[in-house]
């Protein structure tokens, strides 16, 4: 297989085959060691480019998906045939502006979109792994793209950035690669996952192992799919990409169809009907074991032991950007507090803005004008030093 | 560029290619000019959102955040200056503040302005009501300088807690008041802001 070719994965309900787009083969020379313990070799990851690379290589950006994105940040999914999930930030005169800058998207591993995942198939059995598959970190999954730069020929990255999950990713960047991060934006994220938030990843974990479909994560061998606990994941997840103002206001109490309460369990409100039909598309672009092994990462993440946050960026060249938002509770603006603080504790490059809103964890992914305005400031001022 | 009088006279302390903190560095005004004119490495740290967004959309590394919280968390001596330009009386603990100031630069840069001015004092005398100049702008009700003090009591402060003041600049709203030297008795009357260059006293 040339390492230009087209990855055919299967997706939902129906198994039905979608063709995901540009693979690397990676680890071919070398495996890659996991935190685990086991190594990995030869191994997809699944990416996407907008933009060219300059002769310098020096405008690169590497963009990191949160828990359930993928590579197709700014092009048309192939599986949900909607728009790229950061189409409102990369693109012409947008604030990661593809006329100046090469931007990278890739699928971490773990991921269900191409890249060696669960759904991969097991050499050994010749089936999926399911559960046989390696438990991946974030570290892991940074030390995998770090392989895809280097077989893109890229020394350093202008920028690395991402929300949630991939703030993670982006602050593991900088403090496993820094000589390779000119600079780097972490949004609404946190240098540790919270308590309540790994227990949210355990009721959608429980969800899932409940659904007997789910056959012990064998289900792709029967043919199955844990349809109802992947979707009641995903319905109780996306309760905490939300706040209870922007919720409200966009639902309040307005009843779907219906002129009065049912007097029984259909969904009688708005704001149910969405949130069933929120995990019915869920379940048709995203695999539950991947669910699993990509929740377990970011549950497993914490930069604050072994000497503490700081100790990673004494000496940093790297220029951070760190925004968080009002009203977003699942990654509290005291969460990026802690990072700044930290940050500012070794007297390290970093902005700071905590950006007023109540559309909460989900306004990095919306239209959100003061998030715009803050990260292209930063954009721009960085490549002018970094002379792009 | 042209910075106000106050600002410049500020700017005039700080060595070219120095490490500067600017505390409550509003829009970016004076770090935007240290940066470009004496090529420091500078940092701010600024409270409201639309400062912060004017500092980072000119590509300076601004951290919103509140002094009266936030300076416990930078480590001692990183800076070469800690700037903090008209804002001590708007500070919960004016004294806290100060010792963060000193500990974490080598040399401090304070501005406050002189709540006894000559034409406060009149002001207060004549009209027999909290003074709105030209400089104090607020009502009593709805100011944020919550912590007025004169130039001889912020030395007085300063005494008290070992804070050595280097240099004194005295400004009116014409600019530096280059007749006023050191400590100059009438400074407290005639100036309408005082900057004050301190360090902390290392106690052998």
């Amino acid at each position: 297989m040339s390492e230009q070719d087209t990855i055919i994965s299967t997706f939902g309900t129906a198994y039905r085959e979608v063709a995901v787009g540009k693979i690397a083969i990676l680890g071919k020379d070398t495996p890659l060691r996991l935190e685990c313990g086991i190594d990995i070799s030869s191994f997809p990851l699944a990416y996407q480019t907008y933009g060219k690379l300059n002769a310098q290589k020096s405008n690169a950006i590497l963009v990191c998906h949160g828990l359930t994105g993928d590579q197709y940040a700014a092009s048309t999914h192939p599986v949900t045939e909607k728009p790229g999930w950061w189409e409102s930030i990369i693109g012409l005169g947008k604030p990661l502006d593809t006329d100046r800058f090469f931007i990278i998207a890739t699928n971490v591993i773990g991921g269900c979109m191409g890249s060696f995942g669960p759904k991969s198939t097991n050499p050994a059995t010749g089936k999926p792994y399911g559960l046989d598959f390696p438990v991946v970190t974030i570290a892991d999954m940074v030390r995998a793209q770090a392989l895809l730069i280097d077989y893109l020929q890229i020394d350093q990255l202008f920028c690395v950035l991402g929300g949630s999950m991939g703030g993670m990713v982006t602050l593991t960047w900088a403090a496993l690669y820094p000589e390779r991060v000119f600079s780097a934006v972490a949004i609404a994220t946190s240098a540790r996952h919270s308590a309540q938030n790994i227990a949210f990843h355990e009721i959608g974990r429980q969800s899932i192992m409940v659904d007997p479909d789910w056959c012990n994560g064998r289900y792709y061998d029967e043919r199955k799919f844990p349809v109802k606990g992947l979707s009641v994941a995903r319905m109780a997840a996306h309760v905490t990409y939300l706040s209870e103002s922007a919720m409200h206001r966009k639902f309040g109490r307005t009843l779907q169809d219906r002129e009065q309460v049912s007097f029984g369990f259909e969904a009688d409100f708005q704001v149910e009907s969405y949130l069933r039909h929120q995990g019915a598309t869920f379940v048709e672009r995203f695999d539950a074991n991947s669910y699993f092994y990509i929740t377990r990462a970011m549950d497993y993440f914490d930069l604050t032991e072994n000497g503490g946050l700081k100790s990673y960026f004494v000496n940093s060249k790297v220029r951070f950007l760190v925004i968080s938002f009002s009203s977003d509770w699942l990654f509290p603006p005291s969460e990026s507090r802690l990072i700044v603080r930290a940050l500012n504790a070794v007297a390290a490059n970093v902005s700071f803005a905590d950006i007023t809103t109540d559309k909460g964890h989900d306004a990095f992914l919306l239209d959100v004008p003061e998030f715009f305005v803050n990260l292209s400031g930063f954009i721009n001022g960085a490549a002018n030093a970094r002379g792009i | 560029m042209q910075l106000r009088p106050s600002l410049q006279a500020i700017a005039d302390l700080v060595p070219e290619g120095s490490k500067v903190l600017d505390i409550g560095c509003g829009d970016g005004e004076l770090l935007k000019w240290l940066t470009k004119e004496k090529h420091v490495d500078g940092r701010g740290l600024e409270l409201g959102q639309s400062g912060v967004n004017a500092c980072i959309a000119e590509g300076l590394a601004v951290v919103q955040g509140d002094a009266d919280t936030d300076l416990q968390y930078y480590p001692s001596r990183a800076y070469d200056y800690v700037i903090l330009s008209q804002t001590l009386q708007t500070m919960r603990d004016p004294k806290e503040v100060l010792i963060n100031l000193v500990r974490i630069g080598h040399r401090a840069i304070v501005s406050v302005p002189n709540f006894g001015y000559w034409k406060n004092r009149l002001y207060l005398m004549f009209f027999g009501r909290m003074p709105v100049t030209k400089t104090l702008t607020y009502q009593w009700y709805d100011t944020p300088n919550i912590h007025f003090c004169t130039l001889s009591d912020f030395v007085h402060l300063c005494n008290l807690m070992h804070i050595v003041i280097e240099k004194r600049v005295y400004t009116d709203d014409q600019g530096s008041l280059s007749c006023l030297k050191g400590k100059n008795i009438f400074a407290n009357v005639l100036s309408d802001e005082g900057i004050f260059l301190l360090k902390e006293k290392l106690l052998l």
